[in-house]
């Protein structure tokens, strides 16, 4: 209950999914409350049901075949871009940060500085992870055979409550020319799908990076489940839950991993699969 | 007048088969406590008895390896331990005929290729990784990367002795120790390879082999010992085995079924191209997972590649395995025989088109006749299904998008193969296959050197090559990487 009479009322958000380069609601009409560290209302943000999921993945399928074909050159740009777009807001992630988690305005500006300079990072490995992980190999044959890494396709994401870890997660597996579906739990809903506006607004294809916010423990299962997914970075779920999603995930090989903070190449390659490609030489 | 190939039979007087064997454990051999008999499949004559590995025997077999793994194995520097690996390579090629032969009764397949393929392979991996031994470091999978300790391996029967030195060489190499488990109908040549342990002096416990069925093998996927596990095999078992493993952390490597496209261009060079479809899927009696079992060819050469490939296929001898004439051998099992026969049932029953050349086969033994299919849709099953026998299933395509979308309509992703002679359109092929192992003008051929292995549902990881070594080290240790 507001006390003091403002000054000027506040045009607030409505806090929507991200699937297909597009803000919809949830099919499913439902919704959960967000609050501010003292109680007060924020946001009620979409609580995403399994036909978002099977919409975002969709979504993601139809997205692989550009992104991946797309240059390493051109990915790397767009990481960037995403990278000047989040540091020209990067105000406002701060308040939402500190606002809607127990983190203080300082630690905020600090998590969303690291966050840009993650995007910066992760672009400049989009050209150079053939250099890193590729080989040419001498076989015993009149052949040239090497071995290239190539996205694996669709990757879903489990993203922790950390922005840094949402930011990591989803960076790592697109930057290779995978397209994803990233689960939001509720406590980073707000500045999730205020992220999604910066993806909005910098030049990434439709589809490439599908954002869904609600109940992991709703959509984690669905995901490991859903056999149009070929990868799962499950993260931000509890460690003592990760059998179930691997049982479930192996009913189409889905390559399920999960990875302690930090940036690496480790996490992108692990979302990557190596193609052996042998040519006969003659003349 | 017409020529024929007088008999040119490999003698068998080289190998010395035991009435019955025992488990490998701890540098000696062990008795089992039940046998079943293994046959060579060509006459269903029994070659001998092997021991059923039951939980007790795993379970020695796991504290052998653990111990050695503690006390010896992780102590040598990889210096030595690559000199063990040159050891046995030296030693495979000194004893390769024998091998070869052996090989060929046990399994079925042709001495030509145990003896020129198979066994010079399986030297060639152990020389490969013997040198990785002490260059593990410049691998690229960060400083020191470290042995998981264990690895249980569980090996299939179409590759018998290539498959266990795909699996113990790098596992050796990288430094951890081994419990091995040999399809059950293929047991001879690892438990000689035992053998070549002993006069290789390896370490006792380093290396361990246990015999036996799928029950076996779900003893070494569920010993809490054992911290990674190598599979080559089915689909099926495959995916029961990461549910096994889901809720453990052991890591898993898997290599599984495939339903591999042969894509023939219209400016393929023909008659290479007909080679490459014949040593494509009937190269040990079709018997592999890579093989190019879907032929997927241009509408405009369809005609005369077809022709060509009967007349090709008619002068492929099938017949006994140590013939070193015979070009097909014996199907490795009753039980495959059957698999074979009630796909290809289904082929008819579907309305694709069976042709077979006539072939005069033994009544003794399991034998199937070289087979196409044409007139195969995608929707037949004999073009999603792995056959895994000398069937091929021809379809066709007009534009290259078409003969992509076709190549990678299944579950699978192991190997493809790519007939043309122009390398721009072999590139753009090779990157529109979702397909691990992609052959250019060649099909089915391997080396230590080139990482091997699949997408999607034909598994995890990659053998062969710096790749293959990352299935057997903790590389992602320093980043938390699970």
């Amino acid at each position: 209950m507001a006390t003091k009479k403002p000054s000027r009322i506040d045009v607030k958000k409505t806090y929507k999914l991200y699937i297909n380069g597009a803000f919809p609601r949830s099919e499913s009409g439902r919704v959960f409350e967000v609050t501010a560290k003292n109680g007060d209302f924020v946001a009620n943000p979409a609580l995403a049901s399994r036909k978002d999921l099977r919409d975002a993945v969709t979504a993601a399928r139809a997205a692989e075949s550009g992104w991946s074909k797309a240059t390493a050159y051109n990915r790397g740009q767009i990481l960037y871009r995403i990278a000047e777009m989040l540091e020209g807001r990067s105000e406002q992630f701060e308040s939402e940060i500190s606002l809607t988690s127990h983190t203080t305005p300082a630690k905020a500006k600090v998590i969303v500085s690291e966050a840009i300079d993650r995007w910066v990072w992760y672009a400049g490995w989009s050209d150079k992870l053939q250099a890193v992980s590729g080989a040419t190999n001498p076989v015993s044959g009149p052949f040239f055979n090497f071995s290239i890494s190539e996205p694996q396709g669709v990757v879903a994401i489990a993203s922790s409550d950390s922005f840094i870890e949402f930011i990591d997660a989803i960076a790592a597996a697109v930057v290779s020319g995978n397209t994803s579906v990233v689960l939001v739990p509720g406590g980073l809903a707000v500045p999730a799908m205020s992220f999604a506006e910066v993806l909005a607004t910098s030049d990434l294809p439709a589809g490439v990076i599908n954002i869904l916010t609600g109940s992991l423990d709703e959509l984690a299962p669905w995901a490991a489940s859903h056999m149009d997914i070929d990868g799962f970075d499950i993260t931000g779920i509890q460690k003592k839950k990760h059998g179930a999603l691997k049982e479930a995930g192996a009913e189409n090989l889905k390559r399920i991993h999960s990875f302690g903070s930090g940036k690496t190449p480790t996490r992108i390659l692990a979302f990557m699969e190596s193609k052996t490609v042998w040519h006969s030489v003659g003349i | 007048m017409t020529f024929e190939y007088a008999p040119a039979p490999e003698s068998r007087s080289i190998v010395s088969i035991k009435p019955k064997y025992g488990h490998f454990i701890n540098g000696s051999f062990v008795a089992g406590k039940k046998h079943f008999p293994t046959i060579n499949p060509a006459t269903e004559e029994i070659l001998s008895h092997i021991a059923l590995g039951g939980i007790s025997d795993v379970d020695k077999a796991v504290m052998a390896a653990q111990k050695a793994y503690t006390k010896t194995w992780s102590k040598l520097s990889g210096k030595e331990r690559g000199k063990y690996l040159y050891r046995i390579a030296r030693i495979l090629q000194e004893r390769a005929r024998e091998f070869a032969v052996l090989e060929t009764l046990d399994n079925g397949k042709p001495i030509r290729e145990t003896r020129d393929i198979d066994i010079p392979l399986v030297a060639a991996h152990f020389f490969y990784h013997a040198g990785w031994a002490d260059k593990l470091d410049y691998a690229g999978l960060g400083h020191s990367p470290k042995a998981y300790g264990v690895a249980g391996q569980i090996i299939p029967w179409n590759f018998p002795l290539l498959m266990l030195a795909w699996k113990v060489a790098p596992a050796l190499a990288t430094g951890n120790t081994v419990v091995l488990k040999p399809a059950e109908t293929t047991s001879l040549t690892a438990l000689l390879f035992a053998e070549v342990c002993q006069q290789a002096e390896l370490p006792d416990g380093v290396v361990n082999i246990v015999t036996g069925d799928g029950s076996t093998g779900s003893a070494i996927v569920n010993h809490p010992g054992v911290h990674k596990i190598a599979f080559t095999g089915s689909t099926d078992v495959g995916k029961k085995i990461a549910r096994a493993i889901a809720s453990t952390d052991k890591k898993a490597t898997l290599e599984l079924g495939g339903k591999g496209a042969n894509i023939v261009f219209d400016d393929a060079p023909i008659d290479e191209t007909v080679e490459g479809i014949v040593n494509g899927i009937f190269f040990n009696q079709g018997h592999v997972c890579c093989a190019g079992s879907r032929l997927i060819v241009q509408e405009s050469v369809a005609e005369e590649i077809i022709e060509k490939l009967k007349v090709r296929m008619a002068k492929i001898r099938v017949g006994d395995p140590l013939d070193k004439n015979t070009d097909l051998g014996a199907i490795n099992s009753k039980e495959q025989l059957v698999k074979i026969k009630e796909l290809s049932a289904i082929g008819d029953v579907e309305g694709a088109e069976r042709w077979s050349p006539q072939c005069n086969l033994s009544d003794k033994g399991f034998w199937f006749a070289p087979t196409i299919f044409t007139g195969v849709t995608q929707a037949h099953r004999i073009a999603q299904e792995e056959i895994f026998g000398p069937v091929l299933s021809v379809l066709t395509f007009r534009t290259p998008q078409e003969a992509m979308d076709k190549a990678n309509n299944t579950p699978f992703g192991l190997s493809a193969g790519i007939w043309s002679e122009k390398g721009s359109r072999i590139f753009w092929a090779s990157q529109h296959l979702k397909a691990g192992v992609i052959w250019a003008n060649t099909f089915n051929k391997f080396d230590p050197a080139s990482p091997f292995g699949g997408y999607k549902e034909s598994g995890w990881g990659r053998e062969g090559g710096k790749h293959g070594l990352a299935a057997y080290l903790k590389t992602g240790k320093e980043t938390g990487a699970k």
